[in-house]
C-alpha cells in the first residue's frame, strides 16, 4: 500500500481584479501521485508548475486564500486538516530549500532540537550533527552565519530528528556547488534506503536521476507523467508523454532542442489538455476534454495518443 | 569574543560622543542666534510691569551689567564659556540658577515620561501583537481604527478630555498641579504625588500607544508571513507557542528601538500635556520660558532636550547593537 496518495487535487486562488469581480487562478489542475516507502519519488517541472504548492497542500499549510479539492491520504486514511495539523513534523517532515526558513534570530541548535519530538532533544541534535558533519560550534551559530552548505545539512537535521515516515524536499539544492549537490542527494537515498518514503520536488532532471526511483512529470500544475528513472535514456522513446520527451531532449546533453511556445498562465488554462498547445500530435480530441491519468507500460501518463 | 565586542562598543560609543558634541554645539549656536534675533527684549522681560519707572539710563546699565551690549559673538562666548564650567546661568523669572530649576523639573517630568514610556510600549506592542495574530477580524479592526484616531488626535485636547470626564465631572482625581494645594512641602506624601500623575500620564500614553501598536501589528504581519514561520509550521508549531518561539523575539527588537526613538514625541508630548494639566515639569518649564523671554533658562531646556533626545536615540542604536546577534556576532567574523 501507498504512504501518501494524492488524488485529483486542485487548488485555486480568488484574486479580486477590478472592483468586486473575481478571477480564479488553477495552480494545481487534478494532480495524481503516489508515494511509496523506501521510495525517492522526483517530482520535475519548469517553475512556476506548481510544484511547492503541492509540498504545502500535503501539510496542510496553504495560504488562507487557496482553495482546495481532491483527496490526500496518508497510510490508507485521508488527511483531514485535524490529522495534518497532528501529524506534520512528526510523521511528514519537510526539507525547505534555503536558509531563510530558519528563524534569523534562534540558534541552529535550538531549532533542530524543536524538531525532535521524543526523546532527549539535546542527544538527539549532537547525534545529528555529528553524522552530518557539523561541528559542535555549529549548534551555537545564527543561520546568517552557515556556508550554503551547512546551512542544507542544517535543514536536513531538522526532518531527520523528527524520525518523519515521509519526507519532502521543495528544491533542496538550487545555488550549491556540484560536491554538496552530490552529498545531499546520497543523504535523501540513503534515508530512503532506511525505509523513508522521499519526495524530491526539483527543476533539475539530472540530478533527480541519479538517486530517484520514479519521476513525475509536472507540467502546468499537473503531472503529465509517471515513470520509472530506466526510462530516462536516449531519445527518449521510452517515455510516454510528448512533454516528457520534448523536456528529456531539450537537456544540453541530449539534443538541446527547446520547446515552442511557454507554460499556460493559471488564469487562462485551455479547456483540452493542458499541453495541446504546444503539442506536435495535436488532434481535434485534444481540445475538447481533459485527458484521464491512465496506467500505461509500468507507469501512467496524462495524454490519449500515448502508446 | 566579549573582547571584541566590548572594543566595538567601545568605538562605538566614542564616534557618538563626537558626534552629540558637535551637535550639541551647533544646537547651542542656533538657538543662541535665534532668541538673540526674536522679539524678546530680555531687559523688558526683566523688568516686566516697571518699565515705566525705568529710565533709559537705568536700562543701558542693566545691559551693561548683563553684557548686552557686547556683539554678538561676544556674547556668545561668554555664555559659551560659562556653560562649559557648568554655569547654566540665573533664570529671570524663578531668580534661582537655571541648573537648580532644570535638575528639579526634570525629576517630576521624567518620572511622568517614563511611566507614560512603559505603559504606552507595553499595551501597545500588546495591542500590535493582539490585532496582527486575528487580522482582518473584528478585533483588528478595532485597534486599527483607535489607533488611527488616536494618531490623529491632538495631545492638548484629549488632556482637556480627560480633565473634563475624570477630574471635573468624576471628581477621580485632582484638576492639574503636581501636588495638592495648600499644602506644605514637608507634608506631601508620595501617595499625593502618584494621584497627580496619573491623568497627565494616562493621557501622555493613550496618544502614545498608536504608534508602536500599529508598527507591531505590521511587522508582526510581515514576520508570520516569512518562510521561517511557514517552516515552524509544517513542523508542527501553532498558534501561541509559534509566536512565543518565533515571533516575539523578531517584533520586539524593532519594537524596542522605535519606542526609544520616540523619546523626542514623548518630549513634545509631554510639553502640551504638563501646560494643560499645569503639571510642573519640563515641558510647562519650556513654555513659560518662552513666553517671558527667560533666555538663560529657555537655552538650559534646548540644551537639556536634545541631550534627552539624543541618549534616546543613543541607546535605540546600542540595542541593536547588543541584542541582534546578526550585527553582534557579525561584525567580528
Amino acid at each position: 500500500m501507498s504512504i501518501l496518495e494524492v488524488e485529483d487535487l486542485s487548488i485555486s486562488f480568488k484574486q479580486y481584479t477590478r472592483g468586486l469581480k473575481q478571477k480564479h487562478h488553477h495552480v494545481i489542475t487534478s494532480l495524481n501521485v503516489t508515494l511509496e516507502a523506501g521510495e525517492i519519488l522526483a517530482v520535475v517541472g519548469a517553475s512556476g508548475s506548481g510544484k511547492s504548492l503541492l509540498a504545502h497542500a500535503i501539510l496542510g499549510i496553504l495560504p488562507s486564500n487557496a482553495s482546495m479539492s481532491g483527496t490526500i491520504k496518508y497510510a490508507g486514511d485521508e488527511l483531514t486538516a485535524a490529522r495534518q495539523m497532528a501529524l506534520r513534523g512528526k510523521e511528514i517532515a519537510l526539507v525547505p530549500q534555503s536558509v531563510n526558513y530558519l528563524d534569523p534570530l534562534m540558534r541552529v541548535g535550538a531549532q533542530v532540537r524543536t524538531s525532535v519530538k521524543q526523546g532527549d532533544a539535546a542527544l538527539a541534535q549532537r547525534k545529528v550533527f555529528e553524522r552530518y558533519h557539523l561541528q559542535s560550534d555549529v549548534e551555537n551559530m545564527y543561520p546568517f552565519q552557515l556556508s550554503g552548505g551547512m546551512a542544507r545539512r542544517t535543514l536536513l537535521s531538522t526532518a531527520m530528528v523528527s524520525e518523519a515516515n515521509v519526507i519532502i524536499a521543495d528544491e533542496p539544492t538550487p545555488g550549491l556547488d556540484p560536491v554538496v549537490i552530490l552529498e545531499a542527494l546520497h543523504d535523501f537515498r540513503e534515508l530512503a534506503d532506511n525505509g523513508c518514503a522521499v519526495m524530491l520536488i526539483t527543476h533539475d532532471i539530472e540530478s533527480a536521476l541519479k538517486i530517484a526511483d520514479k519521476i513525475a512529470v509536472f507540467y502546468a500544475g499537473t503531472t503529465v507523467e509517471v515513470a520509472p528513472v530506466d526510462d530516462f535514456f536516449g531519445n527518449g522513446e521510452a517515455l510516454r508523454h510528448p512533454y516528457s520527451k520534448a523536456l528529456w531532449r531539450a537537456l544540453p546533453q541530449n539534443d538541446f532542442v527547446p520547446i515552442r511556445g511557454s507554460q499556460p498562465h493559471p488564469s487562462a488554462l485551455p479547456a483540452g489538455c493542458l499541453f495541446e498547445p504546444r503539442c506536435e500530435k495535436v488532434t481535434l480530441e485534444c481540445r475538447q476534454a481533459r485527458p484521464e491519468m491512465r496506467n500505461l507500460r509500468n507507469g501512467m501518463v496524462r495524454c490519449i495518443h500515448a502508446t | 569574543m566579549r573582547k571584541g565586542l566590548n572594543r566595538h562598543i567601545g568605538i562605538f560609543l566614542l564616534l557618538k560622543s563626537v558626534r552629540m558634541a558637535t551637535l550639541l554645539v551647533a544646537i547651542c549656536f542656533i538657538s543662541f542666534l535665534l532668541i538673540k534675533n526674536s522679539p524678546i527684549d530680555p531687559i523688558q522681560a526683566y523688568i516686566g510691569a516697571d518699565l515705566l519707572k525705568v529710565g533709559p539710563e537705568q536700562r543701558e546699565k542693566i545691559a551693561e551689567y548683563w553684557g548686552l551690549d557686547q556683539p554678538v559673538m561676544v556674547q556668545f562666548f561668554n555664555w559659551g564659556s560659562a556653560l562649559l564650567t557648568g554655569d547654566l546661568g540665573t533664570s529671570m523669572i524663578y531668580r534661582r540658577p537655571v541648573a537648580e530649576i532644570i535638575s528639579e523639573r526634570f525629576l517630576n517630568s521624567f518620572v511622568l515620561m517614563i511611566t507614560a514610556w512603559l505603559l504606552s510600549g507595553i499595551i501597545g506592542f500588546a495591542m500590535g501583537v493582539i490585532s496582527a495574530m486575528k487580522k482582518d477580524t473584528w478585533v483588528d479592526k478595532f485597534i486599527k481604527w483607535y489607533c488611527y484616531t488616536l494618531a490623529s488626535t491632538p495631545t492638548f485636547w484629549l488632556g482637556l478630555l480627560m480633565l473634563i470626564v475624570f477630574a471635573v465631572w468624576l471628581g477621580w482625581f485632582p484638576i492639574g498641579l503636581g501636588v495638592p494645594a495648600g499644602v506644605l512641602a514637608e507634608d506631601v506624601t508620595i501617595a499625593d504625588r502618584i494621584n497627580h500623575l496619573i491623568l497627565p500620564a494616562i493621557t501622555l500614553s493613550v496618544v502614545g500607544v498608536a504608534n508602536v501598536a500599529l508598527h507591531t501589528r505590521q511587522k508582526l504581519i510581515d514576520v508570520l508571513a516569512s518562510d521561517y514561520v511557514l517552516f515552524a509550521r509544517a513542523r508542527g508549531e501553532y498558534g501561541f507557542g509559534l509566536f512565543w518561539r518565533h515571533g516575539l523575539r523578531n517584533v520586539a527588537l524593532p519594537a524596542i528601538t522605535l519606542q526609544f526613538a520616540a523619546f523626542s514625541e514623548l518630549f513634545g508630548g509631554a510639553v502640551l500635556a504638563e501646560q494643560v494639566f499645569s503639571y510642573p515639569g519640563l515641558g510647562q518649564a519650556t513654555v513659560e520660558a518662552g513666553l517671558r523671554g527667560d533666555v538663560p533658562l529657555l537655552l538650559g531646556l534646548v540644551i537639556c532636550s536634545a541631550l534627552f533626545v539624543f541618549i534616546g536615540n543613543l541607546i535605540a542604536d546600542l540595542i541593536y547593537y547588543v541584542l541582534d546577534p546578526r550585527i553582534r556576532e557579525g561584525r567580528m567574523i
